[in-house]
């Protein structure tokens, strides 16, 4: 089986965004760039699977600027076997990603696509949900154990109320939550293994998905600022405030 | 505009995540309520009392008992001829099914709506909430999913729909439910609980957690939380987790013990009316949000705390 992993290049989360003063957005000069950390997951549960047997080549994808490259080799010395970035520098909404990913997975026809369940950057939470669809295959969203067997995966999901478990058939879309691994760092041997590894290059037009959004950003503000309250020395004091709140 | 709602629902009663829905799908236009489950009357009849519903569709069939997005999109869709909107609560069940019925719609959804400022224009979130983007729909129809604590709660009382059977494709075929480990807990839950006392990695274990930040939620009748660190430490499950992925929560009071403040867990507690902390380290960031600080060590101020309250 081959498992179809998207990343996605983002700011890193360590990083406290910045909105830019002219409100179009928020800045994304000098900063710290990172894989989306939900996408980590998604390759480390592809590795496992690798390394399990149940797999045999995983593909990381992304779609994003010439710079998403250093994510894909990211991907690769963690240990995914090749990767296809498709470059543009215009901003690529959820809807248009599935599309892209959609064709990309008609060709490879792989078993599995496992995404993060949502990017850090701009929340959306939806890639994976959408890439489904569009395929007609079942998901496993916000997986916390993933168990393939025969030709079917079982995926233990964190819902709201704690978790639930479905069976999927196969082929079918996984999206990954927080506890389902911890993903490895790449070894420096296997950072400059994944230098050698075939990245190809194409473009959204090679896939005939068009990418214009669907969604115009009228303006990106910063929120409301709270501001820092008191200190209270001691208990007592606390619970003085606490009373004077109504609560205690 | 005519809009369509999830709701969710246990077959019996209708999810308080539900009630804002109902109020955000108001600001747009016309709200019908979708119940789909199996033996799902109660819950249907639930529905049409919410304030401001004007018509309950009720799909009882077995394939939609446990709101599996492979059936239930399909359901969806087949009922979106006559609707402009399809709304949700961005609870997991939304977030589930939601981007399911937007792309066989081919529309762009909106994620996470915190206001509709008219038309099709609307506030999110980005940015674990370090941005508030401010974005218009293109497209025919819209997809929404709703932020339940940006949006006051429609009363559950009050209204009088009526309630019409409607039927969809049934099973796909694709996917089946096999089970769910819920947390059962008297505990009140963390998204509608009206204060919430949480927990950070500095609570060492999960033996310890209990100890220290059972009682005091008990005394202040609080629902339990947890930073995204002690959720992986594995001290308490994952529904406990409060942040920018876990659950968004809004109490009228949050008390932070032992939690430092990412801007993830930030991103999922900010908007509480009044924020506590405890920490040990007074450069910890959670300081500079909170309204009321003490710093000390959590081990022997949250009994002293308890005890005096």
């Amino acid at each position: 089986m081959k498992i179809l992993v998207p990343v996605k290049r983002v700011i890193d989360y360590n990083v406290k965004p910045r909105v830019k003063s002219d409100g179009t957005g928020v800045d994304l000069a000098n900063v710290k760039m990172s894989m989306n950390p939900f996408d980590e997951i998604s390759v480390e549960e592809a590795i496992r699977l690798k390394e399990s047997g149940r797999a045999e080549e995983i593909v990381a994808v992304s779609i994003g600027p010439a710079k998403a490259q250093e994510t894909l080799r990211t991907a690769l010395a963690m240990g995914a076997d090749r990767a296809i970035l498709v470059e543009t520098d215009d901003e690529v909404e959820p809807l248009a990603v599935a599309k892209i990913l959609k064709a990309i997975a008609d060709e490879e026809q792989p078993g599995l696509v496992i995404l993060g369940k949502q990017a850090i950057d701009d929340d959306s939470n939806q890639t994976g949900q959408m890439l489904a669809a569009l395929l007609g295959r079942p998901q496993g969203t916000f997986a916390n154990e993933v168990t393939i067997e025969g030709d079917s995966v079982t995926v233990k999901r964190e819902v709201d109320g704690g978790l639930e478990t479905v069976k999927l058939s196969l082929p079918a879309v996984i999206t990954t939550d927080l506890r389902l691994n911890e993903p490895r760092y790449a070894s420096l041997p296997n950072i400059m293994k994944a230098k050698k590894k075939p990245l190809d290059v194409k473009t959204p037009g090679d896939y005939g998905v068009d990418i214009a959004p669907r969604l115009k950003t009228h303006k990106v503000a910063e929120p409301p600022v709270r501001q820092a309250g008191i200190k209270v020395a001691d208990i007592d004091e606390l619970v003085a405030k606490l009373k004077d709140m109504g609560i205690a | 505009m005519n809009t369509l709602v999830w709701v969710e629902h246990d077959n019996a009663s209708v999810k308080d995540a539900t009630l804002a829905t109902v109020t955000a799908a108001g600001k747009l236009g016309d709200v019908t309520a979708l119940v789909a489950g199996s033996g799902c009357d109660a819950a249907a009849d639930a529905a049409a009392k919410i304030a401001g519903v004007s018509k309950v569709l009720k799909a009882d069939d077995a394939a939609y008992a446990n709101a599996l997005a492979e059936n239930v999109a399909p359901l969806i869709v087949s009922l979106m001829g006559t609707y402009d909107a399809f709304v949700a609560p961005a609870t997991t069940t939304g977030k589930n099914i939601a981007p399911r019925v937007a792309a066989l719609l081919d529309v762009m959804q909106i994620s996470d709506i915190l206001s509709v400022e008219g038309g099709k224009t609307f506030t999110r979130p980005i940015y674990a909430g370090n941005a508030i983007a401010t974005a218009e729909s293109s497209d025919a129809k819209l997809v929404i999913t709703v932020r339940g604590t940006a949006f006051e709660k429609a009363s559950p009382e009050g209204g009088s729909a009526s309630v019409e059977a409607v039927s969809g494709p049934g099973d796909s075929g694709l996917s089946s439910f096999v089970g769910s480990e819920l947390a059962k807990s008297e505990r009140p839950e963390l998204t509608s609980a009206k204060i919430i006392v949480s927990g950070g990695r500095a609570l060492k274990d999960a033996a310890t957690f209990q100890d220290v930040i059972f009682p005091l939620a008990d005394k202040l009748g609080a629902g339990v939380g947890a930073s995204r660190a002690a959720v992986d430490a594995g001290y308490v499950p994952n529904d406990y987790q409060v942040g920018q992925t876990g659950k968004i929560v809004a109490p009228e009071v949050y008390v932070a013990i032992g939690i430092s403040g990412a801007i993830q867990h930030l991103a999922g507690m900010k908007d509480s009316k009044a924020i506590i902390a405890i920490n040990k380290d007074e450069e910890a960031p959670i300081f500079q949000v909170a309204d009321i600080g003490l710093v000390g060590d959590l081990f022997k101020v949250v009994p002293e705390l308890t005890g005096k309250l």
